[in-house]
């Protein structure tokens, strides 16, 4: 899907952010191609509202670049082309939700009516009450029609489910997922495994700032879902290692080399019969654990070989 | 939906997203909150019915006309500064509500936003004016020339913006939600040092030389002196200008800093 030529709809260049001491992102580089649903995922401290800030313009990269539609943020914004559903807040209780929603489509130069984005977030019914008498739900929903007034070209979503029962949170993605077929970027944090892997074409899997797997969910699910084999090995041929079938990722450190595969025995063979591998080792894992490991902060020994291995650089999931 | 095609065509709105709409909206929220109504516009009205009828001096001569005229400035004055200060402060509570957050996605920049505010406050300030003016018309009893009535009605809403300036100053400087009850404090005693509710000639003299620093103080002698006549005194000026210089200059540098981090 070509939107003005061929700027990605948000392009992220060697992002770094710190605050003080803290190392909030470190070393983020992701290119998200226009009408792509993408989900960032990442447990609470992995860095995801932070780098949302940063491709809103709320903040600035410490160092790196970033870049929205092919112009700087805080420009894209102004014309109307980004908007955001915030975490929570960023409502007034004073207004009602139709007040809320002439007041912020008064802002941009170009902007849908009021009404029809109502009735497509599905608060139609409730454009005369008062915001803070709405329920927690009605009030994402309030944000979402918010986000649509200005008919972006990229939405931003952060972390939008939080605090809503199952029922809200199903209603939301449906509206947010018919919304997206008309080609319309989405970005969407979550902590969620389940929401990213139903409602994103693309899961970009966020640790301690940085991206340690990014793919589509089939090739995320495959990569938490293998097994690792573990082996004593002098002299390694990574090459030929990694052209095997079945591994995903290679790793060797002096003289170990952890190999993380879909199809642990054919490495395990390969191993055994033509390389001179001893201690062979093969951890299974399935794949609630390994999401678990791979965005859990505690889980840190256990998941770093894993983690190390197994980052898809973000190249070859744009090039999906 | 055109998604795809529009972009290039988009552009930023005009005056930062400055508009009329907004105006009306926030208005609107102000008009819906009953203790700023209460505070700006019932209050003031009732301490004039309280102090500016007393038969014991209110036909008093004050410069042009009477003490009842004198007193209804005064009052005006008192609800005015309120009305803009809570205006003012508004941000306080919209930051708090993360209101101002969710404008920063929209293309409304931050000087309009501002702007906005300080346009609000000074509606509500002119509502306060006018009630305590027109209660005051009613009852008969503040004598004064018409063109006065005019002049010191102007003078006191114009320099009620000095006190937008505050509370403005305020809301980005005090980050809660009940920033008015904190300021409304403040303002009664501002008010006790310009002596707006009890002449300074009946205070300690070391007490008076104090109040003749105080925000109000110079703002309170300006509004007043188109009826007093006489001269206007360099240090009520610069009274005045001193405490605007502060309070813009304060929140202009909350204001930065705010916007950076927002």
């Amino acid at each position: 899907m070509a939107v003005n030529g061929s700027a990605p709809a948000i392009d992220i260049r060697g992002v770094h952010k710190s605050f003080g001491q803290v190392q909030a992102v470190r070393g983020i580089d992701v290119a998200i191609a226009p009408g792509e649903i993408v989900a960032l995922l990442g447990p609470n401290g992995a860095g995801k509202t932070t780098a949302i800030d940063m491709i809103l313009g709320l903040s600035q990269p410490t160092t790196g670049a970033v870049s929205v539609l092919g112009s700087h943020p805080r420009q894209a914004i102004s014309r109307g082309l980004v908007s955001a559903v915030m975490q929570t807040g960023g409502l007034l209780k004073d207004l009602t939700v139709a007040e809320t929603a002439r007041y912020t489509a008064s802002l941009f130069a170009h902007s849908e009516p009021v009404p029809d984005v109502l009735r497509r977030a599905g608060i139609a019914e409730i454009a005369d009450r008062l915001v803070g008498k709405c329920s927690g739900g009605e009030q994402q929903r309030l944000r979402f029609a918010m986000a649509l007034l200005c008919d972006p070209e990229l939405l931003i979503l952060d972390e939008p489910t939080t605090g809503m029962d199952v029922e809200g949170r199903r209603a939301f993605w449906a509206a947010i997922r018919q919304d997206a077929a008309s080609g319309r970027t989405v970005l969407f944090a979550t902590h969620y495994l389940e929401e990213a892997d139903a409602y994103a074409d693309r899961i970009i899997l966020l640790r301690r700032g940085q991206v340690v797997a990014d793919g589509t969910a089939a090739q995320i699910k495959a990569l938490t879902a293998g097994r690792t084999v573990r082996a004593t090995l002098a002299d390694a041929d990574e090459p030929a290692l990694r052209a095997l079938p079945g591994s995903d990722s290679v790793e060797i450190r002096g003289d170990t080399v952890l190999i993380h595969a879909s199809d642990s025995d054919a490495v395990a063979r390969y191993l055994l019969t033509a390389t001179r591998a001893r201690d062979i080792e093969i951890t299974a894992r399935g794949i609630e654990d390994a999401f678990i490991a791979l965005t859990t902060d505690d889980a840190e020994g256990a998941s770093d070989a894993l983690i190390r291995g197994e980052t898809v650089t973000s190249g070859e999931g744009a090039q999906r | 939906m055109s998604v795809q095609s529009a972009g290039s065509l988009r552009r930023a709105p005009g005056l930062g997203g400055f508009n009329l709409t907004v105006l009306r909206l926030e208005v609107r929220r102000v008009l819906r909150n009953r203790r700023t109504m209460l505070m700006t516009i019932v209050l003031p009205v009732v301490f004039f019915l309280l102090f500016g009828l007393n038969k014991a001096y209110a036909g008093d001569k004050a410069g042009h006309g009477n003490v009842s005229a004198f007193i209804m400035i005064s009052m005006a004055l008192y609800g005015a500064v309120l009305a803009t200060t809570s205006g003012g402060a508004m941000v306080s509570i919209e930051r708090a509500q993360g209101w101002s957050r969710q404008l920063r996605v929209t293309p409304l920049s931050p000087v309009a936003y501002v702007a906005i505010k300080m346009l609000t406050a000074l509606v509500l300030g002119a509502g306060a004016v006018a009630a305590v003016y027109v209660v005051g018309l009613l009852t008969g009893k503040p004598q004064m020339p018409a063109y006065l009535w005019v002049a010191t009605g102007l003078c006191v809403w114009i320099g009620s913006l000095i006190f937008a300036a505050f509370g403005l100053f305020m809301g980005y400087l005090l980050p809660t939600e009940n920033v008015m009850q904190i300021l409304g404090f403040v303002l009664v005693l501002l008010a006790f040092g310009a002596g707006l509710f009890v002449p300074l000639s009946q205070y300690p003299h070391s007490l008076q030389t104090l109040a003749e620093y105080t925000p109000l103080y110079g703002l309170n002698q300006l509004v007043h002196a188109p009826l007093i006549g006489g001269s206007v005194h360099l240090a009520w000026v610069a009274n005045a200008v001193v405490w605007l210089a502060i309070f813009a200059g304060g929140a202009t540098w909350r204001f930065r800093i705010d916007t950076e981090r927002v």
